[in-house]
């Protein structure tokens, strides 16, 4: 052992290329060896070395990029036509929880939404008719994370107990959920966040404890774990391909890394932001993705030019965001911020196109539905709320048949721009029963 | 007690602890602060108010502060520099001089600004003995507008039953602090004292106020003062009795970069430098045409047939999405990728149908089947990996796939140690294929180009003419109907 020691020693001496020796480089120090006291000194020197190394390829790489980066996406953007005046209201309130919500997630049916809470609670919602479907309570508070299974038959959850567990949801409302809990992912800090693949059977966590997991949930075991953060990991996303393996990272090291899953691998990194990471999600395309940080911006970079290629903030914007999501074209970025409100921002200009008030404290998280037809957020206030644009929208009633028009959003003094009808009605009638809801 | 110095770090340290993400706001928000009382740099005028007989000193109004929000921040609504304001209050930094809530008014309500000793960037974490202490004091000071509100005088109530042990000490403190308040000066008296009370509805709010002093449990232990060691705000001497704050977790210092973290990233830098990488422009015509595409399936930006469900209340929508008759919109979205037709369960069905029609359906059906694979539990991979290979590679394969003899031998390689992975390179080679041949052809095939123009072959010209007429009636109603956006119901019988 001793000898092999000694080996990996006159192996490793080569100046730039040590590799950092274990704790066994103490019993170098033993007097049948003197010059390794010597050599360890010179191994010290070297880690400045490799730091200005490090350092010079790093601004090497930033001017190589930057000779890419030609011209600004807003620039680029500006021929492209205007979004006019949104206007979202909240449709659905969902209340129930006993305090702040933390965490939220779709269901793939887009109307079941599963909730956490800082007071150990998970909650399953049919968000269409306001109706609590499961409840479950964690043995620890603060259950930072939560998400919903591909097939809608399981949640997983997490937090403070530095675990994830899932728990099948019964069609028996009476069945007491934890009874058939399964511990699937063990940390060494707190859990930030979950989310399935594309199938039940793995998930994948960040931790506070620097790293991301992939698990197998039937066995428990680990998959893959991936290293690199150099402090805790607040989020994570997964790539939107149907064929890709990899996903995106955040963390309270203000860099967003992107992971290849089978390796285990960092293959990109960006850091760019000037505080913690606490949000980061694909653009539809899985060609770029957005974050948002303490540092009250939400930025977007490109994978192919591996770089930051858009700012969304705001003079007047000054609390850091917590959470953000794309709009299903990709066109509008929500984002959930620490002053209650949510800032929509055009994707390709770069401006912001409305605000939303209405949670009475932060907002802790943001998800648009599967389908696009609404986004849901959840905050501190102890609500969920699922809110919508605010469309023209008139019904005709004709005999007992809704015939429903739907205008798009415009400016005032537009024409709407599109218009679609169903069960046309004799014009005749149509005169009878106007009414408009907004 | 407008001690000003701080204790932790003088001007210049650098201190890590400088950047948790409470401090940034607190930093931004005192900037602003600073800005709006500056008056020689376009500030508000802060003045002494003449109320009935009593001047009411240093003194600001709620439209003075919305208009300087609004000007200065580049605020274009007052609703957002109101909820600014309202923000800035509750933390703390501002506060109306009568009333507890702290919230911004755009009117001729007065505030006052908070003493930097006060501000919360000073981690302040007052104990109830402090707040005791207060409380007693307030009720020591016979003054009509200093008398305790409902709320104040429950929690004095309740401290006293908490304290009673100790309760002479505590009387003790609040007597030698009414003496040393009846040394200063009326008016400083005044303004300091409207400081503390503001302090205190930071810290011990109106019931029903948000408590802005309630943190992150994630942040908590970067914060300045990760300990919470407590700072009596009387100077009453910490008696060790005082629980650790519950919501500090053990501390987990970030990292050092050990020689082994810089080598790897060393290694990380060198393949970024090799890699090939796309201008900006090329690709924000990427985002931009891809945006352009999918703009009409976005709830958000275009309408949705029938109708939006959150909307109307109908979910119409969604059943017509589950239902195997696809719209033709979205089999037009099927035309896209390739692999957007995957994603679409009716989609892959299609172009199934038709390759099963040209006998050439081993590809989809390996291709599914190794996404299958991936999302296999463990302990199934191993031996589902084996059925693979025995159903579309081996030799005398039932529905044997062509690959090339690179991608043949590694997969065989792979199989020795059968993981979900093993098929990748042969998945990846299998797809470009489909989509190079197979589903170029599927897009031009009756199968799908009778599904994409379906609509159009529907008859009837009357039907049409009632539809134009409709349209012209309702384009009519919606443009009278676009300058009076906001008003009520109308109904007309």
């Amino acid at each position: 052992m001793f000898y092999l020691d000694f080996l990996i020693v006159i192996l490793c001496f080569k100046p730039f290329r040590c590799r950092s020796l274990p704790a066994q480089r103490k019993y170098m120090r033993s007097p049948l060896i003197p010059e390794m006291a010597t050599q360890e000194v010179q191994l010290n020197e070297t880690l400045a070395h490799l730091k200005t190394e490090s350092e010079t390829l790093k601004s090497k790489l930033e001017e190589e990029r930057a000779k890419l980066h030609d011209v600004e996406l807003h620039q680029v953007a500006e021929k492209v036509e205007g979004l006019g005046q949104f206007v979202m209201k909240t449709r659905r309130t969902l209340k129930g929880h006993g305090n702040k919500v933390l965490c939220m997630d779709w269901c793939k049916d887009k109307r079941r939404i599963v909730s956490s809470s800082q007071d150990g609670k998970v909650i399953v919602w049919d968000a269409f008719t306001t109706n609590k479907e499961h409840a479950v309570t964690m043995p620890c508070t603060w259950v930072m994370a939560c998400a919903y299974a591909p097939s809608g038959c399981a949640v997983a959850c997490g937090g403070l107990d530095n675990k994830c567990s899932v728990y099948p949801l019964s069609l028996d409302k009476n069945e007491n959920l934890a009874a058939k809990k399964k511990s699937v992912a063990m940390h060494t800090n707190y859990l930030s966040a979950c989310s399935f693949t594309n199938s039940d059977m793995q998930i994948l966590t960040s931790s506070g404890d620097g790293t991301c997991a992939l698990w197998d949930v039937e066995s428990g075991q680990l998959l893959q774990s991936f290293h690199g953060h150099a402090a805790d990991v607040l989020c994570l996303d997964l790539a939107p391909s149907e064929t890709g393996n990899t996903f995106v990272s955040g963390g309270c090291d203000k860099k967003a890394n992107v992971w290849d899953m089978r390796s285990g691998q960092c293959i990109q990194s960006f850091e760019t932001h000037e505080s913690d990471i606490n949000s980061v999600r694909y653009y539809p395309s899985g060609d770029a993705f957005a974050s948002g940080s303490d540092d009250a911006t939400c930025r977007l970079y490109d994978l192919r030019a591996d770089r930051e290629v858009a700012i969304y903030s705001k003079e007047s914007i000054i609390f850091g965001v917590s959470s953000v999501d794309f709009s299903l074209s990709g066109r509008l970025l929500f984002g959930g911020y620490n002053d209650y409100t949510i800032n929509v921002w055009d994707v390709l200009k770069g401006t912001r196109v409305s605000i939303l008030f209405g949670h009475e404290n932060r907002v802790s998280t943001l998800r648009v539905s599967p389908d696009g037809t609404a986004f849901s957020t959840g905050s501190w206030d102890h609500t969920l709320r699922v809110c919508d644009d605010c469309y023209f929208f008139i019904g005709i009633k004709y005999n007992q048949n809704l015939c429903t028009f739907n205008f798009t959003p415009c400016a005032p003094d537009k024409p709407p721009l599109s218009l679609t009808a169903t069960h046309l009605p004799k014009y005749s009638n149509l005169k009878k029963h106007i009414y408009r809801s907004t | 007690m407008a001690e000003g110095s701080k204790d932790q770090g003088g001007v210049g340290t650098t201190d890590p602890e400088e950047d948790s993400p409470n401090m940034i706001v607190y930093r931004k928000i005192e900037d602003i602060v600073t800005r709006i009382q500056d008056e020689k740099a376009g500030g508000v005028a802060i003045r002494t108010v003449k109320s009935f007989l009593s001047k009411i000193p240093s003194v600001v109004s709620g439209a003075d502060i919305v208009q300087w929000l609004m000007k200065n921040l580049s605020i274009e609504d007052p609703a957002e520099a109101i909820h600014l304001g309202s923000l800035v209050a509750a933390h703390g930094y501002i506060f109306p001089i009568s009333d507890h809530v702290l919230t911004l008014k755009d009117d001729g309500t007065l505030y006052r600004f908070q003493s930097p000793y006060f501000w919360p960037s000073n981690c302040w974490e007052p104990e109830n003995t402090d707040y005791a202490i207060y409380l007693c004091k307030r009720t020591m000071q016979n003054k009509a507008r200093l008398e305790l509100a409902d709320y104040e005088a429950e929690n004095l109530a309740r401290l006293q039953r908490a304290f009673a042990r100790k309760w002479e000490f505590i009387f003790m403190q609040a007597e030698a602090q009414v003496k040393i308040d009846r040394k200063k000066d009326k008016a400083e008296r005044k303004i300091l004292d409207s400081q503390e009370r503001a302090f205190w509805d930071v810290h011990r709010p109106v019931p029903g106020c948000v408590n802005t002093t309630e943190m992150d449990i994630r942040k908590c232990r970067r914060e300045k003062n990760p300990h919470r060691v407590k700072k009596s705000v009387y100077g009453v001497p910490d008696d060790g009795q005082s629980q650790p704050s519950p919501v500090h977790i053990s501390s987990q210092p970030t990292r050092k970069p050990t020689k082994e973290d810089v080598q790897k990233e060393i290694t990380f830098l060198n393949t970024q430098l090799d890699r090939h990488c796309m201008k900006v422009s090329k690709v924000a015509d990427s985002l931009m045409s891809y945006t352009e595409q999918f703009m009409e399936y976005d709830p958000f930006v275009a309408a949705i047939e029938p109708s939006n469900p959150w909307l109307s209340d109908d979910t119409a929508f969604w059943d017509l999405e589950a239902s195997r008759d696809p719209s033709q919109q979205r089999v037009k979205k099927w035309g896209f990728s390739l692999e957007e037709a995957l994603k679409d369960p009716a989609g892959r069905d299609q172009f199934l149908k038709f390759l099963e029609s040209e006998f050439s359906s081993e590809n989809l059906r390996f291709w599914l089947a190794v996404q299958d694979l991936k999302r296999r539990p463990l302990q199934e991979v191993a031996s589902r990996a084996q059925e693979i290979w025995q159903e579309f590679l081996a030799e005398g394969a039932p529905s044997s796939i062509n690959l090339d003899s690179h991608s043949y031998e590694r997969t065989s390689q792979n199989l020795k140690d059968p993981g979900r992975y093993s098929y990748e390179d042969a998945q990846e080679h299998i797809f470009k294929l489909m989509k190079s041949d197979s589903y170029a052809r599927f897009l031009r095939s009756n199968i799908y180009q009778d599904l994409l123009l379906a609509r159009k072959k529907q008859p009837a010209d009357t039907e049409q003419g009632r539809r134009t007429s409709l349209e012209k009636f309702t384009r009519s109603v919606g443009k009278s109907l676009t300058g009076k956006r906001l008003t009520g119901l109308m109904q007309s019988s």
